[in-house]
């Protein structure tokens, strides 16, 4: 089955298209990235199919149903510079924030929430930070605590802004271990995701972007010199997996 | 109760419930709505009294809600066509505020409303003009308050989970399904029934040093956003309290004074915080 299906999005800035005939499909249980250059629109294309910006045009499927957020199957972790870490709230505090959508209206987190949230610290290796001002944590540390609030949302799809940018070794070796896991329960994780290099270690499934799908599928298919240099574009240093570097142009 | 005692509770109450608000202001980093809401209110004010050719609170109520909801729509929407956010708000609170002002002075002049009564307040005249509840004589703009007062933290309440999530982290609030605008429109609905509420007492300019100072102190305070609330409640009612008797010992204005208090309660809070302190961070800066 199709963990997402997207047809015909449209984003327009100011009446400037932004992403252009969009069309893609992400199957079920995989590890897909999504790669471009800056400005290719990676970050507003999961924007915009969440519904956090206005789409100009657009049909969303999630797991073949129209994309609704009360069906509670989408996780969603955002750019660490998002939101405001001098925010006064502590590590357990935001990790429960994950669990609102099952909480549901006029109710207090369970002793069950509470009990997921620091199963998530735990597993994450922040148990011993649970009551830490969030601003007291180190990047690597923030960047765990949202996949730890991704994972007590128990969702089937999720959505990841980068989350590996300006983390440490040891913290992206937590993440990746955790999308696997995730991936091994059957759930699809869909990464925005900037590092050439390990794309094809990290990801079975790769969708190239820039402003419109340059090319979408198991990435030792598109994963190619030909298409990343028609995404890219111009000049691109290229990183083979082997590790010499070429220049394209 | 005494004249003094009316005062003082009205006073805290002011404290009290632009506190509680007032903390959501901080944390969303929106205190120049507080203060565009403030004073657009006096044209729901005026407004209502046009209307309803009446000065009772509810229509003060109804009319300063809805001005103060078309204050924040406009404002967003002329940010959205464009325009800067901060340069939105000048725009939009100060032609607001500017028509009540001629409205005022148009027709209503030979009423309980002047210009000078609408920026300042006046506390002093509050305990005189009351109405029976229960058999008690109480002044209508306590009574008024009390129940904004307990509104506010009734409201507060039933969405503390959702108003700190779309404080923090909008983009998450909306995947979960929750009505993200729906929740910012409540939020500044309570800021306008708080300013109303408010207005008689302090006025249009200092009920926003009531909505934004004591919220400031507490956010110096804690890391617990629940514990920021009630700090800011605390710093909100002694502000009025020392505010009210360094009036009386200056033969000053009350509102003046009680602005004043807050702003050394702040400058207090900023030194001698037990958390956030320049001392203590100072301190912690000379350990490590």
């Amino acid at each position: 089955m199709e963990a997402l299906n997207v047809k015909d999005l449209q984003v327009a800035y100011d009446r400037k298209a932004v992403l252009d005939q969009v069309e893609l499909s992400i199957p079920q249980g995989s590890l897909t990235a999504i790669v471009g250059p800056n400005g290719a629109g990676k970050s507003t294309l999961i924007k915009a199919i969440l519904g956090m910006l206005k789409r100009s045009s657009g049909h969303i499927s999630i797991l073949g149903k129209p994309y609704n957020p009360k069906n509670r199957n989408v996780g969603y972790v955002p750019q660490r510079g998002s939101v405001d870490w001098d925010f006064p709230t502590n590590a357990l505090d935001v990790i429960l924030m994950g669990r609102y959508g099952h909480i549901g209206w006029f109710k207090r987190p369970s002793k069950g929430d509470i009990a997921l949230a620091k199963e998530a610290l735990h597993k994450l290796g922040m148990a011993d930070y649970a009551d830490r001002q969030i601003r007291q944590l180190s990047g690597g540390q923030q960047q765990r605590i949202f996949l730890a609030r991704a994972l007590v949302q128990d969702a089937e799809v999720y959505f990841m802004d980068e989350p590996f940018v300006g983390v440490d070794a040891k913290t992206e070796k937590a993440i990746i271990d955790l999308l696997r896991e995730l991936k091994h329960k059957g759930k699809t994780v869909i990464v925005v995701h900037h590092d050439l290099q390990t794309v094809l270690e990290y990801f079975d499934h790769t969708l190239l972007l820039n402003r419109t799908v340059i090319a979408n599928g198991p990435t030792e298919q598109v994963f190619t010199k030909d298409l990343l240099q028609k995404t890219y574009g111009g000049t691109l240093a290229f990183f083979s997996p082997t590790g010499d570097k070429r220049v394209m142009s | 109760m005494t004249y003094e005692g009316w005062i003082l509770l009205t006073a805290c109450l002011v404290g009290i419930s632009c506190g509680m608000v007032g903390c959501f202001l901080i944390v969303r980093r929106m205190t120049m709505l507080a203060d565009a809401i403030s004073h657009s209110v006096l044209l729901g004010i005026v407004l209502a009294f046009l209307v309803a050719n009446s000065l009772n609170g509810i229509y003060m109520l109804i009319g300063a809600t809805i001005i103060g909801l078309v204050t924040t729509f406009a404002i967003q929407s002329l940010h959205n066509s464009g325009v800067q956010e901060d340069a939105s708000i000048g725009i939009v609170f100060t032609t607001f505020f500017a028509i009540g002002v001629i409205l005022i002075s148009l027709f209503a002049r030979d009423v309980h409303l002047d210009v000078e009564h609408a920026l300042m307040g006046e506390i002093a005249f509050i305990p005189w003009n009351t109405y029976t509840v229960f058999g008690i004589e109480i002044p209508k703009a306590t009574g008024m308050l009390l129940c904004i007062t307990l509104f506010a933290t009734l409201v507060i309440s039933m969405f503390y989970k959702e108003l700190k999530l779309t404080s923090f982290d909008a983009a998450l609030a909306v995947t979960l399904g929750l009505p993200v605008a729906l929740i910012h429109y409540l939020l500044m609905g309570l800021v306008s029934i708080t300013a109303v509420g408010s207005f008689d007492a302090v006025g249009a300019v200092l009920v926003v040093s009531m909505l934004v100072v004591p919220g400031a102190c507490a956010y110096l305070m804690t890391d617990r956003l629940s514990v920021m609330l009630l700090y800011s409640c605390l710093f909100g009612a002694a502000s009025a309290v020392f505010g009210y008797y360094g009036a009386l010992l200056l033969d000053a204005s009350i509102s003046g004074s009680m602005s004043a208090a807050g702003g050394i309660l702040f400058l207090l809070t900023w030194f001698f915080s037990p958390r956030y302190g320049l001392l203590r961070r100072f301190r912690t800066m000379k350990t490590s």
